[in-house]
């Protein structure tokens, strides 16, 4: 099975320096976009690769960066990457970030190319320190290379790209809003349209891509689009990081083909339910994913097959619930997350979450009554897609709205029996 | 006042920008890395430096968790408090953590040794339950494990 994105992840921690990146290949894939392509070529490579975002919401990257206008020569454009990762329950951004940094400076460099963009920024969250100096490490030795800066590769390109070390809060993810904090503002969401491709940093057209997405484009560069294709089991292209956690026996992040299924995950991989424990559910890709139960277990973990089982692929990190863990104790967790790191910008987020975050814990408390499960439905509709003025409301509803499928009996068992059940 | 030493590096970080203001978390940070935290008067100077206002960078300051408007101890423990920690246990971390060194969330030592803050998810959920003491990662937390890191921050 081939593993391009971890290929140079070492065991014992340390980061893949720039001779060895080099020494596996690395930074051919840029010398030929930089030195042999068309910008428009390497953007039809990398649609016709089938590369969907793995920020979460899985849109086509060449696609997106179609949609960039590059006529214009004199024109500022920049590339971002997204390493914000603080969707709790997902881990997989920072092992590419600390294991193979060059692996994400040499896709930013053919995005670059394709965008005909001059600056890059790597946006990392604060919490991972050890990225915060592999990368800036990587950034001094491209630059010693000439892979970075004035003229590279010996081209007329030119190109910098800078780290930028975030302060905290969950939003600085959601693209306007880490826009907006690049510009030294708080991390407000801007109103879309105009999308960053047409109106992004300090104006300019701009693409943020996610880190895993971005690590994707040297290997589809380098090898074309039907090889990268072949990579997965599904219709959409390359392999995917995938995590566990939880209460099973191995929890951990496997890199494999795009359509292994929930039930290879949990098994195979991840060893199964750890003993004395129980399998209930599971949100496939972080806090903001809608749960899947045991009737979904052969769901092939693609971002087609995830939704129509009614969930998200998300960042394809899962997090398995079991027998011992209530469930509105679990749920009440993701939304207090959700309710503390709401951006206050528009009033149904602000005032909604913490609302339905009281209800729960009124509920958890055995203090609930069925007036209380009304009101958590009557959130999920009033804080659905197109309500809110981004996507961080409507991704804390989907945990919710879905608890309230498959979990019902457990939220009326604590109204009824005025307690929580797991509470001793 | 701003050391020539702060104002050098905040300038370097100007020097990035099509305009000044973009670079008011970057001084932020800075400040904050000379002397621990923020108070008002560097806000103030910080406005001054980028041309803006006062309130403009205050509510930047006070937009983003990780910069402090109050003094916070030698060394902060940031406990994870997310859902996979949530079940594999950071409750117990937390209580292990409080009654030892008496204080609960948001507080901070009388000694000034530490300050204890609740954080999001740190990206370790494979390793839960998960903190971090100022930039150190701990994972695969139990409480009887906590004494003998917390002996190595003084
Ligand atoms: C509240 C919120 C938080 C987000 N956090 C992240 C994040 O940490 N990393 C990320 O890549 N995308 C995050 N996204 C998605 C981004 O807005 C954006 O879609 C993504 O970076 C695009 O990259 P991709 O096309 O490569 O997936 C978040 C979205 C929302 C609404
Ligand atoms: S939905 Fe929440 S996070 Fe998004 S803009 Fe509104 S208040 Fe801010
Ligand atoms: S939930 Fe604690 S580290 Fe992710």
């Amino acid at each position: 099975m081939e593993r391009p994105l971890t290929q140079n992840i070492k065991a014992d921690g340390t980061y893949c320096t720039i001779d060895e990146y080099r020494r596996n290949g690395g930074y051919e894939a840029a010398r030929k976009a930089v030195q042999e392509m068309e910008s428009q070529q390497i953007t039809q490579t990398v649609k016709d690769a089938n590369l969907l975002g793995r920020g979460g919401a899985g849109f086509n990257t060449g696609m997106k960066w179609s949609f960039v206008n590059i006529s214009n020569p004199n024109e500022q454009r920049y590339v971002i990457a997204n390493g914000d990762e603080m969707e709790p329950g997902t881990f997989k951004d920072r092992l590419l970030l600390e294991g193979d940094p060059h692996q994400l400076i040499e896709g930013m460099i053919i995005a670059a190319k394709a965008l005909k963009a001059s600056q890059g920024f790597i946006f990392v969250r604060w919490a991972y320190k050890k990225a915060h100096q592999t990368i800036q490490k990587a950034l001094d030795e491209a630059y010693q290379a000439g892979f970075l800066g004035k003229n590279i590769f010996g081209s007329n390109f030119s190109f910098d790209l800078h780290l930028h070390t975030s302060v905290g809060r969950y939003i600085c993810g959601e693209e306007t809003a880490l826009i907006n904090s690049l510009e030294g503002k708080r991390a407000n969401p801007r109103a879309k349209p105009p999308f960053p491709q047409i109106s992004g940093l300090f104006g300019k057209p701009t693409i943020v891509n996610n880190v895993e997405t971005y690590c994707n484009i040297p290997h589809i560069i380098k090898n074309g689009p039907v090889w990268y294709k072949a990579l997965s089991r599904s219709s959409e292209g390359g392999t995917k990081l995938y995590g566990v956690s939880g209460r099973v026996k191995n929890p951990g992040l496997w890199e494999l083909p795009l359509g292994v299924t929930v039930r290879e995950l949990l098994f195979d991989y991840a060893g199964g339910m750890q003993e004395g424990y129980k399998f209930r559910g599971l949100l496939p890709g972080g806090a903001s994913t809608d749960f899947l139960v045991e009737e979904h277990l052969d769901t092939p973990m693609d971002f087609a097959s995830v939704a129509k089982a009614g969930s998200r692929l998300g960042t394809g990190t899962m997090i398995v619930l079991d027998d011992q863990t209530c469930p509105v104790a679990f749920v009440h967790n993701l939304i207090r997350f959700f309710a503390n790191e709401s951006c206050g910008w528009c009033t149904p987020c602000r005032e909604g979450l913490p609302w339905v975050e009281k209800i729960l814990e009124k509920i958890e408390r055995g203090e609930g009554t069925e007036k209380d499960i009304d009101i958590l439905r009557f959130h999920t509709k009033y804080l659905a897609p197109g309500n809110t003025f981004c996507a961080l409301a409507p991704g804390a509803m989907e945990p919710l709205q879905s608890a309230l499928k498959y979990f019902i009996d457990d939220f009326n068992r604590h109204i009824h029996e005025k307690k929580c059940p797991w509470k001793k | 006042m701003l050391t020539e030493h702060e104002i050098k590096e905040i300038e370097k970080e100007i020097a990035l920008y099509p305009v000044k203001s973009a670079a008011c978390i970057e001084a932020l940070k800075i400040v904050q890395q000379h002397r621990g935290w923020v108070a008002d008067e560097q806000i103030k100077d910080i406005a001054q430096l980028l041309d803006m206002s006062y309130e403009e960078v205050d509510g930047v300051a006070t937009f983003y968790n990780m910069i402090f408007r109050k003094p916070v101890g030698r060394n902060v423990i940031y406990v994870c408090n997310s859902v996979t920690c949530y079940m594999m246990g950071y409750e117990s971390i937390y209580q292990k953590l409080s009654q030892k060194l008496g204080i609960q969330w948001g507080e901070t030592t009388s000694d000034g040794r530490f300050t204890l803050l609740p954080n999001p998810c740190l990206g370790d959920c494979d390793h839960a339950p998960a903190m971090m003491i100022n930039s150190d990662h701990y994972n695969r937390l139990t409480p009887d494990k906590l004494d003998e890191i917390l002996e190595k921050y003084k």
